[in-house]
Parts: structure tokens; sequence; C-alpha cells
């Protein structure tokens, strides 16, 4: 239902979107969070990013902590069910919201109630972009070539696949090259890159390789945590491909450093 | 044998630091990946088919006493003897008990994974009954004195170089061309006289048939229905899960089941059995015997996996597993590997022994979006994390971090400053917009690179922001 707000002109003033900055971005590479903002505000909305925002609790759902979850899930409701919307420049983090919430106060149906209510709200950045906003970036220029990995939870969980590219294809200068196995796991997994470091290191070894064979300059994806992953494996290997979050690309603040570049 | 006495983790070592399995594996999963693809374009029809599987096996699960109960009426009906087996155990002393009434000196053996769960090979080799396994994958197994690494490709873990190897050391009258064919003709010659003098032959089944009692074999070599022709008993060893109502539903999942398996329409053979030889009857064995097996499949049911019990065994989450096809398939310790044998290796070994299982897989999806019954299995994965916490399995290091971390995340200006305090910290480590030999950071930084954090958080920067303007 809320593809067609603006279409219809349900938005007799701007929506109201709380940003999730996502605790990665917060903490290792804000121009992200700041891409993010910048895109937003282009589109037409008025964004707000709440100062009680944390953790949307993955980690610990993921490692089976559901009670842990469940806590955290809280908080974000919360902190968020004021707004219009909720975006995230994740798939992961609101893959965990949209798809797992639920499930994690399953045991309380007031609040499971309250996190699908939520969950219909939040969306991932490139997705919100496309499909609630329609909006394309103008005035963007990057003359250079990318290839682009699809994470799991934005992929399988929302769809996210075509959004990004069609945003990207706006970017003038801009080619893709395309990625050979685009929707196999980088192997980053949230906990289990720590929890099983071999398993996936082989993984990334594999993506790392297929990434170089692209060609491409730039590696571009809509995850940080899937990022830094493959980043890191490039860097290690010695490549010369560089790693940017596809929001920065699109906001046009990629002149800066890469991932794992010094700055 | 080795698998039990390692930790997973040490198997999973030995398995990445060996370069020929890898091979092997990615020969098998890679034409198995491709093969399925090319299928699911020639089958637009892919989405309903699923769904209507899935409705079949859920209805038959929801009705399981129903279809049980009918299935047994029928097939003693039609002249075959039905057993039930709690356990893994029951089942194989009933074949092997079977077995010594027919007074079987050699039984041939037809695939299947379901003889493995219940330790059948062990347990005719144990009483002293010469076990000939008749698929050329299995026997390549049982040469090499081995286990079976995939539930649809047994020997998927040696090349066909490593087999060609093993047959001119093992086999009578070994092959001399190094090709398929020859080594195929390698396996027939040593075989075929076998299949010709067993007393008792044991198959699994891909259905079992409520409205007739008959049983559903599917393989592509012929062996299956080599092996159960000549002898005079069959026994057939099957999960109480593996019920359809009728041949037409038979059928909708043999649509599914081959496609997702092979890539292929259908299998070279699909055999039923119907009860033992008739009057009239050329050939077909004396007697007939069905042995029904539960062994955790109703505690399945109640425990919430109900789910689990649609699988129809096609392989394809294993191979579209990143971490299966890294490491094949005998780190995951237990008869089944991959994804689904993730899901059931706690459920027949218990999760103490086997709870990496659930956590070594990255949560990506592809198994479920590629599962012929769509089977949620990265959410019954979570399933047995959620378990082992709540029974203390997990470990105190990440009980207690993980405790920190929703102390500090639930309240937002601790959180604020804890995320302030640790960039500053990465960065007394970092060099070149890395973070170089910092503690706690190993298992990162011993494969690839850690990208160094900014100097300040996007809250920090987010919020002298707004105070400016």
């Amino acid at each position: 239902m809320t593809t067609t707000l603006k279409q219809i002109g349900a938005f007799s003033s701007p929506p109201r979107v709380g940003l999730f900055v996502t605790c990665l971005v917060d903490a290792m590479r804000p121009s992200v969070g700041f891409a993010t903002l910048k895109l937003l505000r282009d589109a037409g909305c008025r964004v707000e990013v709440p100062d009680a925002q944390t953790c949307c609790g993955q980690p610990a759902f993921n490692s089976g902590d559901t009670a842990d979850a469940a806590v955290l899930a809280r908080h974000f409701i919360e902190t968020f069910e004021g707004y219009d919307y909720v975006v995230a420049p994740s798939g992961s983090c609101v893959g965990m919201t949209r798809a797992h919430y639920a499930e994690a106060l399953a045991d309380d149906p007031a609040w499971a109630e309250r996190a699908r209510r939520l969950g219909e709200r939040t969306y991932e950045l490139m997705s919100f972009l496309v499909d609630v906003m329609h909006f394309a970036p103008a005035d963007v220029k990057l003359d250079t070539s990318f290839t682009y990995h699809d994470s799991c939870s934005g992929l399988r969980e929302l769809g996210v696949h075509d959004q990004p590219r069609a945003l990207l294809d706006k970017v003038s200068g801009l080619t893709l090259k395309p990625l050979e196995g685009n929707d196999v796991c980088c192997g980053f997994g949230g906990t289990f890159c720590v929890k099983y470091p071999a398993i996936s290191n082989a993984v990334v070894g594999e993506k790392a390789d297929a990434i170089e064979r692209s060609g491409a300059s730039l590696l571009l994806g809509g995850d940080l945590g899937c990022l830094m992953n493959m980043a890191g494996k490039l860097k290690r290997k010695g490549s010369n491909v560089r790693s940017f979050h596809a929001a920065e690309v699109l906001a046009g603040m990629a002149g800066g450093p890469a991932i794992g570049e010094e700055r | 044998m080795q698998e039990a006495t390692l930790s997973f983790k040490a198997r999973a070592k030995e398995a990445l630091a060996d370069p020929t399995l890898k091979i092997a594996i990615d020969r098998t999963t890679g034409t198995a990946e491709r093969k399925r693809a090319v299928a699911m374009t020639q089958f637009p029809q892919f989405e309903a088919a699923r769904e209507r599987g899935k409705r079949i096996k859920d209805h038959v699960i929801a009705n399981l006493d129903h279809y049980l109960l009918e299935f047994e009426r029928n097939a003693i009906a039609s002249g075959a003897k039905v057993h039930w087996a709690r356990t893994a155990e029951e089942a194989s002393q009933i074949v092997v008990r079977l077995c010594k009434e027919a007074g079987a000196k050699r039984v041939t053996r037809v695939k299947s994974m379901l003889g493995e769960e219940i330790g059948l090979p062990h347990a005719l080799d144990e009483a002293g009954i010469e076990r000939v396994e008749t698929d050329l994958a299995e026997h390549i197994v049982q040469l090499g004195g081995d286990r079976p690494s995939h539930i649809v490709w047994p020997s998927m873990h040696r090349t066909r170089e490593q087999v060609s190897e093993m047959f001119k050391r093992l086999h009578r009258a070994p092959h001399q061309e190094e090709t398929i064919e020859a080594m195929v003709d390698s396996a027939r010659r040593e075989l075929r006289d076998k299949f010709l003098s067993a007393d008792v032959a044991i198959s699994g089944a891909n259905f079992l048939l409520a409205d007739t009692g008959a049983t559903c074999t599917v393989t592509n070599e012929g062996n299956a229905e080599l092996t159960t022709t000549p002898p005079r008993v069959h026994i057939v060893t099957a999960g109480i899960e593996k019920l359809v109502p009728s041949m037409g539903h038979a059928i909708a999942m043999l649509r599914l089941l081959v496609r997702s398996a092979t890539g292929a329409d259908v299998t070279q053979y699909t055999t039923f059995h119907c009860g033992p030889k008739q009057t009239g009857d050329r050939d077909g064995p004396e007697e007939f015997h069905i042995v029904l097996v539960d062994n955790g499949r109703t505690r399945m049911l109640r425990e919430g996996m109900k789910d689990m019990l649609r699988c129809i065994r096609c392989g394809a989450c294993m191979n579209h597993c990143v971490v299966f096809r890294q490491l094949g398939g005998h780190v995951y310790g237990g008869t089944y590997p991959g994804p689904m044998g993730a899901v059931l290796t706690p459920v027949f070994d218990g999760l103490e022994s086997s709870r990496d299982l659930p956590h070594a897989c990255t949560m990506n999806g592809k198994c479920q979006e590629v599962c012929p019954v769509a089977i949620p299995l990265p959410t019954l994965l979570r399933g047995w994390r959620d378990r082992s916490w709540r029974e203390g399995l997990e470990p105190a290091t990440v009980r207690f971090g993980l405790g920190i971390h929703t102390f500090v995340a639930s309240r937002p200006r601790l959180y604020r400053l804890g995320t302030a305090i640790a960039i500053r910290v990465m960065r007394l480590f970092s060099r070149g917009g890395l973070v170089k030999g910092m503690p706690g950071l190993g298992a990162w930084t011993a494969y690839r690179e850690f990208p160094a954090p900014a100097k300040r958080t996007f809250m920090e920067m987010y919020k002298d922001q707004e105070k400016g303007q």
C-alpha cells in the first residue's frame, strides 16, 4: 500500500522519515550515513535521526539469544514508531526489523503486532528511494566502472535487486560490469565470520576472485558488513578494486577514501 | 571413525586444506547448480508446482496417522509384510533379523539415505552378512571404506582420477582406458554376478503410496531394478514422512524432486513395487517387507519442526550452500550434510554433539530459495540456535558478550559513549586505513584486513552539524 502513497498525492507534506544509521555505519563509516541523509532529503523527505537509536538486535537474534533480541526490538520500535517511514542503508538490519521482529516478540502478541505495523513502514534505502519516493539522482557524475554484490538479506528477505541498479544507472559515466555469482553470499554472515573465520575466509576468497574477474574498478553494495568483509579480503590480496557503499556513489560522495583506505 | 573424534572446526580445517576435495566438490555441485538452473528456465510453473508439493506434504504430515494406517492396510492386502520401527537401532535390527531368517549370506543394497541413517551398512557388516552396494557411487564409497558425502552423489568427495586409481587397485579386472565408460564397465564386471547371486535385496523408497501400498524408487543406473528382482526376499526401509496419498501425488512430487536434484525432467528409472511376486508373475521376490521408520520424526512433529518433514532429499540446498561447497559432506559428521543435514543431525545425534552445525551458516537464505518444498531452513537452523541458548550450550564468553551488548544498547547515552570510545581504541591500532594487530580482532584479521573506523562516529558529527545550523 505504501508504494502508491506519493503517486496518489497522499503526501500533503513531505514524509517524515526516521533514519536508522545502523551500528556499523555509525562507528565505522559515517560517510554512508551522511550520503543516506542527503539522498533522502534530495528525494523530498523530512529526515530526522532519533538520538535514542542503537542496534537492531540482529547479533543477539542470530546467536539464539531471543530474549536479548526482544529487548532491543522493543527499544527500536519505541524509538521509531512515531515516523511515517524508517529507512536504513542496510538490507540486513531492515530484514531483521521487517522479517524477524515479530518472531523475536512472538511471546508478546501486542508487541508483535506493533513490530508488524512498524515493519511495513521500514525500508532499505535503495528500495525506499525507488519504490516509495520514485527518486532518481540528478547531476551525479563518476567516470568509472563498477560491479555490484547483492547482499543476501536485502535480496531474499526484501527483494532488493533492481532498485540499486536503476539508481546507479542514472550516474553519468558509470558503467556496470556484471559480477559472476552476484547473488552468492560473501561469507560475512554477521558473527559467522568470526565464529568460523576459516570457512568465511574460503567463501570471501572466491568472492574476491570473482570481483577481480569482473574487471570493474569499484565494488558497490548496499550493506556495510558485507562490504567490509569483501573490501578486507580484496585489500589483503593486494587488489586495486576500491569498495564503496552505493549510497556514497549516488550522493556524489565517493570522492574520498574507499573502505579500508587511509583518511 | 575419524569424524567422531575430531571437532567440527578441526574437520573443517582439514577439508579446507584439501585442494583435491575442493575440485571434487566444485565439479559435482557446480554441475548440479548449472543443470538445475537450465531445468528451471524450462519449468516456468515451478512456483506453482512447489506450492502444490508443499501442500501435499503438509497435508500428509498433518494426517500422518490416517495415511500410515491406509498404507499399511493396502500394503498388507498386496501381500507385503509391514514392520514398524521406533528407532534407528530397532529398524536396522529388524532388517538384520529378516536377513537371518532368510538365511542370507549375501545381500545387495540400493542406495538409500534412510539405510545410512539407521546404520544399516554397519549392522549388516556386524552380523557377518556380505553387503554389496550396487549404486555406482555407493560401490565407490564401499571400496573406499568411507561414508557418503552427499545425499544424491555419495562419492562426491572423490575425483574421477582418484576413483580410477581405486578401481585399478581393487577390481578383479580393472579398466585399461581412462574413460568414464571403461570405468563403469569395470564396476559392472565387478558387480554383475553379485546382483544375480544375492539372497536378499534391500532398498529405500522415495515415496510410499497410501492408496495402493506401493513404494516408489528413482535411480539413474537401473541398479534398483536389477537388485530387487532376482533375490527371493526384498526389504524396503522408509521414513514415515515418505507417504503421499496416491500415484498422482507421487508424480507431482517427482517433477520437483528430479529437476531439483539433477536438472533432468525424469530419472532414467522410476520403479514402483507393490507386494511380492503374484501367481503368473515371471519374476519378483517371494517375500516383500516394508520397514516403516520413525527415528525422531514424530518428535520433530511435536517439537515445531514439521516443516522439515516435507524434505524430499533432493540435495539442492547443499548444492547451493556456500559452506557445503567449501567443506563437502563429511565435515558435517552426520548422515545428512549441508543445510538439511544441519537441521536433521541434531534430531538424530543430539544438539550437544552437533551444536556447531546450526551455527556454521551465514543465514543467506539461498537454500530456502531453491528448496522444492519451500522449507524455511534458516528459520529452522535459528530455532536450534535458540534452543542451544536456552539449554545453556552456548559458550560463556558469547553469553557474557551479548549480555553486555544488550545492557549497553538499551541505554542510548551509554551506547553513544561506548561506541565513541571503541572507535578511538581501534584507531590506536590503525595504520594506513587498516586496523592492525588489535587484540580481539584476530579471527577477522588472520584472513582479511579490517578497515579502520572514522575519527568520530556519525552521531557525534551529526550532532555538531545540527548545533551549527
